[in-house]
């Protein structure tokens, strides 16, 4: 009768699970200790979830080392992936937390409500994105899925005094359900052909598996829906509806949050689904993917050129950049082409590098937006607000070019180093069509940040209070400034961190 | 005795998840009441697990199985946070409609 003394778990690594684990303390304790005691002085909030972010960071690169060593390998029985693609995106997940839970701490004293719930739910989402980037089984790809969307649904819809907010919450909620409900359709359908949901056992079922007609067609429609549902989530054109209401209703620390943490996780982990489990359907995937993209660019850059709100602006140009990292993605579906890893190892700088210019962005739109009056009836923030603001604060507006001037990929940015690195991954494996839409798009968004800039340094001031920026927000625009140029100026930094990217277990 | 001949196969399963999928995302398409809409996520997120259930006892897997608990699970934390969200809009208006909100737009 009694097996279960038979019964042992999977080995668990849990040095190399820890970085979700000094998440998930800080998020207990958040919860547990905040909600027991009163107030926190000295925005303790904040420092423990950076705290969380930076331990987490730390132990990233240490496994980084470890990695580069020993190998990638593969965690819990199979679940989770160990490789250096998985933590150069954890590294980034890790830094856009930190600095977003500063913006945060001054938007929240601002409105006078500096409560523990929301860096809780900054650190939960960490949880679920990191699980999303490592998952090596569509199920667990699943629960981070939902780990991290149900708390963005909740930080979309956290300014409770503003109706915006809640009517982002809710547009969001319903969407991702429904992309969500598509992903799990799609794995169902996969899992019913291939008798697995492991990403390894997937690709060595379809590889060995000679296809029946009708079978082929089920396979297909699963990896379609499953294609679907990261298609919402990253909001690639035509499943992009709700990015430009979420991004202006959100409160804007979050919106910074939403397009770093959440943008990257569902690309990366879309990456590692596509590039693990179904090489040997590149052909199929590879041809929509290249739709998506170049459907993704266009649109993203051309109707960001004809929005007169920031944060839709942003939105918009947050689509064209999904686009942008689509273009690695096609480029790894070549798999004739020696270059195939070039895609890769593009699409994973690219998104360490966009992780750091979306939040500092977003980090001025809030300080910028943060003067009540600057903002409309919808919290939300009109071209007009940035008006003059080189003149009035002469430094933000500065930080606020060059993060502009990165969006735009500009040579001399880390913009320039992210682009380049996934148009030449599409040159080299010969995806030409795809490179010089790209290129023509790039050219189309920069005119979206020369408005900006425009508004900042050739229009006088519209009023005579000038904007203060808080010391924390300070740090967090600092530090995504210094990311920019820095790795603008010397990419080799950044660039040859990425010989072994493309190496992902279980490949 | 004669027996009839109209033995539920898998197949039978999976068309019926199909078409309560179907159900579901025309739902979510064309109904306007957030709560409705929800549901109908719901009824697609439950229809996923229909098929899981049947392929699983096609394939002979128990892993099918066991992933249905995880969605279930997944589904009541949805429940949770979605009515969180359409109660705290409920607070400040009488009525619900898809329509109404449609403050952000360009």
């Amino acid at each position: 009768m009694n097996d279960l003394s038979n019964f042992f778990g999977p080995a668990v690594d849990w040095l190399a699970i820890s970085p979700l684990l000094s998440l998930l303390a800080g998020a207990l304790t958040l919860l547990l200790v905040g909600s027991l005691t009163g107030q926190w002085p000295w925005r303790l909030y904040a420092h423990l979830t950076a705290l969380s972010a930076v331990i987490a960071i730390a132990i990233s690169i240490r496994l980084w080392g470890d990695v580069g060593t020993n190998g990638a390998r593969l965690l819990i029985g199979g679940a989770l992936a160990l490789d250096q693609f998985a933590l150069f995106a954890a590294i980034a997940i890790c830094l856009a937390i930190a600095l977003v839970s500063y913006l945060t701490s001054d938007y929240l004293n601002r409105e006078g409500v500096d409560l523990p719930e929301i860096y809780a739910l900054y650190l939960t989402a960490g949880i679920g994105a990191l699980v999303m980037i490592a998952s090596n089984d569509l199920v667990v790809l699943f629960l981070g899925l939902e780990t991290l969307g149900l708390s963005l649904y909740l930080l979309a819809a956290s300014n409770r005094r503003q109706v915006s907010s809640q009517e982002a919450g809710l547009k969001y909620f319903i969407l991702g359900g429904f992309a969500s409900a598509f992903f799990l359709y799609g794995v169902a359908l996969v899992y019913g052909v291939t008798g697995s949901t492991r990403l390894i056992n997937l690709n060595a079922a379809l590889t060995s598996y000679i296809p029946v007609p009708r079978n082929d067609a089920v396979l297909l429609i699963g990896i379609g829906m499953i294609l679907i549902g990261f298609a919402f989530k990253v909001s690639l054109v035509p499943f992009q509806a709700w990015t430009p209401d979420v991004y202006q209703g959100a409160p804007t620390p979050t919106t910074a949050f939403v397009a770093s943490v959440g943008k990257i996780a569902a690309l990366v982990a879309l990456v590692r689904v596509f590039v693990v489990a179904f090489p040997s359907r590149s052909d199929d995937w590879g041809t929509i993917v290249f739709v998506l993209s170049a459907l993704t660019l266009v649109v993203g850059s051309v109707v960001a050129v004809v929005q007169t709100n920031v944060k839709r602006m942003l939105a918009y140009s947050s689509i064209s950049h999904a686009g942008f990292i689509l273009v690695g993605l096609e480029a790894a579906s070549h798999r004739a082409s020696a270059n195939v890893d070039d895609g890769l190892v593009g699409v994973a700088v690219y998104v360490v590098l966009y992780a750091a210019m979306v939040v500092g962005t977003f980090g001025v739109v809030t300080v910028v937006t943060s003067d009540q009056a600057n903002s409309d009836a919808s919290g939300s923030a009109s071209l007009d607000s940035f008006k003059g603001l080189a003149k009035s604060q002469p430094l933000l507006g500065l930080a606020m070019t060059v993060l502009l001037l990165a969006q735009a990929g500009m040579p001399l940015t880390s913009g320039f180093v992210a682009k380049f690195g996934v148009i030449q991954a599409a040159v080299a494996v010969g995806s030409y069509e795809l490179a010089v839409i790209a290129m023509v798009c790039a050219v189309i968004a920069a005119f979206v940040y020369l408005r900006i800039m425009v508004s900042m340094w050739l229009a006088d001031p519209s009023d005579s209070t000038t904007v203060k920026v808080p010391p924390l927000s300070r740090i967090s625009i600092a530090v995504a400034v210094a990311v920019t140029l820095v790795t603008g100026f010397l990419p080799s930094l950044i660039l040859d961190l990425g010989s072994n990217l493309a190496e992902l277990a279980s490949k | 005795m004669m027996a009839l001949s109209l033995v539920p196969t898998a197949s039978w399963y999976l068309v019926l998840s199909a078409v309560l999928f179907g159900i579901g995302t025309l739902g979510v398409l064309v109904r306007r009441n957030p709560l409705v809409m929800f549901m109908c996520i719901e009824l697609m997120l439950n229809a996923v697990n229909l098929s899981f259930v049947a392929l699983a006892r096609e394939l002979g897997d128990i892993n099918g199985q066991t992933i249905v608990f995880f969605v279930m699970v997944v589904a009541a934390a949805e429940v949770v946070v979605g009515l969180g969200i359409i109660v705290s809009i409920m607070r400040n208006r009488s009525t619900l409609t898809a329509d109404d909100l449609a403050g952000l737009k360009g």
